[in-house]
């Protein structure tokens, strides 16, 4: 078989999986196309492992640590997300702001010279 | 004899520290002022007994090498220092003794005793030094005093912009003043006078009228002379006894004392006397006309010492030397004379005015005898000291030859007519304040409110050179002689002193024809102010100095308040709106990288992909290109 079909196949689920995580709004949406973005890389780490002939298999024993570890990391955001929606009855991530800086306008008073030199004196 | 002019010039500023060290103690601060100062005038005495007419004698402790320059300073005698230090010290203590009673109720009286003391000190400091950076130093220190002392009463609001005045009019004249200094000295190889007057003589000094021009702005400053004269009757805002000492003895003298000290440095261009003469002759009758139109004593009395320095100094520019010095001995003995008698009765009245006086005559029968003396000497009615000291001068005027020729021909002129200023002011202050009626109580006239002993000894006291010191013309050429040469030598053929017949009659002329218009107008209406009636619409003008001020504050308050505000503006709104820009800059800076945390966590995440492609296509393309 040729090098270049899981190559593909791999490139493409990676970019399924970005656009899922970057742009879908559903945190389990989110969470699946992480796996999809993990599942690219071990594919890539599959043909990898095959195309290299490599003697000791790490490709293939990467492949397995990645999925033990998706798995728990699935686990672990699912639990997130369940508890992110019994608190706020949503699970859309695009109202998931409150680390957002909040941005005050800087006003012209505040820079004059006067008030300056009042807190200078201060 | 060089020892006891040291001593004298340091004793007073002993006396001034140990007066400022002993807080409010009264007995001690009266000690203190009176004893040092009172030391200093026997061993001024001593010095001018000693001396004789002996030359220059110098003796100076060499204290090191700055530069090309080796320091030397210490202290010379000759009789023009000898005799003007007798003036300074007899003033000083006169001063002093008055103001114990005077001044010595009020609570700054410790710092003013204190003051005055080391005025007289920095006064002899001048009149004694060896050397001119000496003598500027003295010479600074009298401004820095004055300074102060004009601003006693700092909570009157007159006082305050007067000190200032004062202080920059004179400094305006310090600065070429140095300037001069540093030029004779250069050209001297020292800073000793012995040596920059041995230059002078020998015509080896180069540029002499720029010179005698930036020393000239100096004296004009410190004498009060016309541009910068409107500092002296603003300085009355101060306690009278200043007035005595400032008008009679100390800094206004000192201008007048340089010019006769380095008089060869003034007489050597023409063009030198000639701006001295036109300026003494400005000064001498404009300040004349202004003394008649005031209303306040003080004033008017300062007005007269602005008149009498021009007339020592139109005196110098015809080269009367010794007759310039003369009329500084006799003005300062009847200028502090009238000064502390005219304290004595601003106290009793409780007012400077003019109109707030009358009839005195028999309520303070000194102050009225003494001050009647002073007022003929300033006039310059014979025998009175005052009287030969203006003739002197005139007489100087009219038989000024050679290059002394077209000066003298200015200060005659002047001179005749501030002669018959001087007696129509004297006699108006003399109506004014002890004839007429009384203003508020008319029928109290036959009380005596008479003053302290205190006040009333100096008085006595500087009444008698007042009206005596006329003998010393008696000598004939004894006093040129004992002042001493243009460059301190012993016993050159001096000027005789006494008054010439031709200016003797002019000059009573004019003083009766002026003094009689005076009395007639007093007379046709009792107790009014005859100035009102002689001057009419012009008055006001010279009330206010010829808005003399005003023409100072266009030309240079304003100029200068302007060029204040612009480097305010340079300062605030260009140097700081850097530093202003620098923090505005970062902060705003900071809310547009503030927009980026908005909380979403896609958006960082696409930030992150963004930038691992952008790190990606720049690394993959650095990597094809090298």
């Amino acid at each position: 078989m040729h090098a270049v079909y899981p190559l593909v196949l791999g490139a493409l689920l990676f970019a399924i999986g970005l656009y899922g995580v970057l742009a879908r709004r559903n945190a389990i949406a989110v969470l699946m196309a992480i796996e999809l973005l993990l599942n690219a890389v071990t594919l890539n780490l599959v043909s990898f492992s095959a195309i290299l002939r490599d003697r000791y298999g790490m490709g293939q024993i990467f492949t397995l640590f990645i999925i033990t570890i998706a798995a728990a990391e699935t686990g672990l955001g699912l639990a997130i997300v369940l508890l992110v929606y019994r608190q706020r009855a949503t699970a859309d991530l695009g109202e998931q702001r409150e680390l957002a800086e909040p941005v005050e306008p800087v006003t012209a008073d505040e820079l004059s010279p006067r008030n300056v030199e009042a807190e200078v004196a201060r | 004899m060089n020892l006891l002019a040291l001593i004298a010039s340091l004793l007073p500023a002993l006396g001034a520290a140990a007066t400022a060290a002993g807080g409010r103690d009264l007995r001690h601060v009266k000690f203190w002022s009176t004893a040092p100062v009172g030391a200093a005038l026997l061993l001024t005495l001593l010095v001018a007994i000693d001396h004789g007419s002996g030359g220059a004698s110098v003796h100076t402790y060499s204290i090191g090498t700055a530069g090309a320059f080796h320091v030397e300073i210490g202290t010379r005698v000759t009789g023009l220092s000898a005799i003007i230090a007798v003036l300074v010290a007899g003033v000083a203590v006169c001063v002093q003794v008055f103001s114990t009673t005077y001044l010595g109720g009020e609570p700054r009286y410790p710092s003013y005793a204190a003051l005055i003391s080391l005025f007289t000190a920095a006064m002899l400091t001048v009149v004694y030094s060896a050397d001119l950076v000496v003598l500027l130093v003295g010479w600074e220190i009298m401004g820095a005093c004055s300074y102060f002392l004009i601003g006693h009463y700092w909570e009157k609001p007159e006082a305050r912009p007067a000190s200032i005045k004062a202080f920059l009019m004179t400094k305006a004249g310090d600065v070429p003043f140095l300037f001069g200094i540093i030029a004779l000295g250069v050209q001297a190889h020292s800073f000793q006078i012995n040596a920059v007057l041995a230059v002078t003589g020998q015509d080896r000094l180069h540029h002499p009228a720029w010179i005698a021009f930036l020393l000239l702005c100096g004296v004009l400053g410190k004498s009060a002379q016309f541009p910068l004269h409107s500092w002296l009757p603003d300085a009355m805002a101060g306690p009278t006894p200043i007035s005595a000492l400032i008008h009679a003895a100390t800094m206004v003298a000192a201008g007048i004392y340089v010019v006769a000290l380095l008089y060869p440095v003034f007489a050597l261009c023409q063009a030198v006397l000639i701006v001295m003469a036109i300026i003494a002759a400005i000064t001498m009758t404009g300040a004349a006309l202004c003394a008649f139109a005031q209303t306040d004593i003080k004033k008017i009395l300062a007005y007269s010492t602005v008149s009498q320095l021009a007339y020592m100094l139109g005196g110098l520019a015809v080269g009367g030397r010794s007759q310039a010095i003369y009329l500084l001995l006799a003005h300062g003995a009847f200028k502090a004379l009238l000064f502390l008698a005219a304290g004595v009765v601003i106290h009793r009245v409780g007012s400077n005015e003019l109109s707030a006086m009358g009839g005195l005559r028999y309520r303070m029968p000194i102050a009225y005898t003494t001050m009647t003396i002073g007022l003929l000497a300033l006039a310059g009615i014979p025998p009175f000291s005052g009287f030969f000291g203006k003739e002197a001068v005139l007489g100087a005027a009219y038989d000024a030859t050679g290059e002394f020729a077209a000066p003298g021909k200015i200060v005659l002129i002047f001179g005749l007519i501030t002669a018959g200023l001087t007696a129509a002011y004297s006699l108006r202050l003399w109506l004014g304040v002890f004839h007429g009626p009384f203003p508020d109580a008319p029928h109290e006239h036959e009380a005596k409110v008479e003053a302290p002993q205190a006040e009333l000894i100096p008085l006595i006291l500087l009444a008698v050179p007042a009206a005596l010191l006329g003998v010393v013309v008696l000598f004939g050429t004894g006093f040129s002689n004992y002042l001493g040469g243009w460059y301190g030598e012993a016993g050159a053929a001096g000027a005789d002193l006494w008054p010439g017949g031709l200016t003797t009659l002019l000059s009573l002329l004019f003083a009766l024809g002026f003094g009689g218009l005076v009395f007639l107008a007093w007379r046709r209406e009792e107790g009014a102010d005859p100035a009102q009636a002689l001057l009419g619409p012009v008055r006001p003008a010279l009330v206010n100095g010829f808005y003399f001020d005003r023409l100072i504050d266009a030309a240079v308050v304003r100029p200068a308040r302007a060029a204040a505000r612009f480097v305010g503006f340079l300062d605030a709104d260009v140097i700081d709106a850097y530093v202003r820009g620098s923090g505005t800059g970062a902060r705003g800076l900071g809310t547009v990288l503030r927009r980026l945390q908005t909380g979403s966590v896609q958006f960082y995440l696409t930030c992150l992909f963004l930038g691992v492609v952008i790190m990606a296509a720049v690394y993959a393309y650095v990597g094809t290109v090298s």
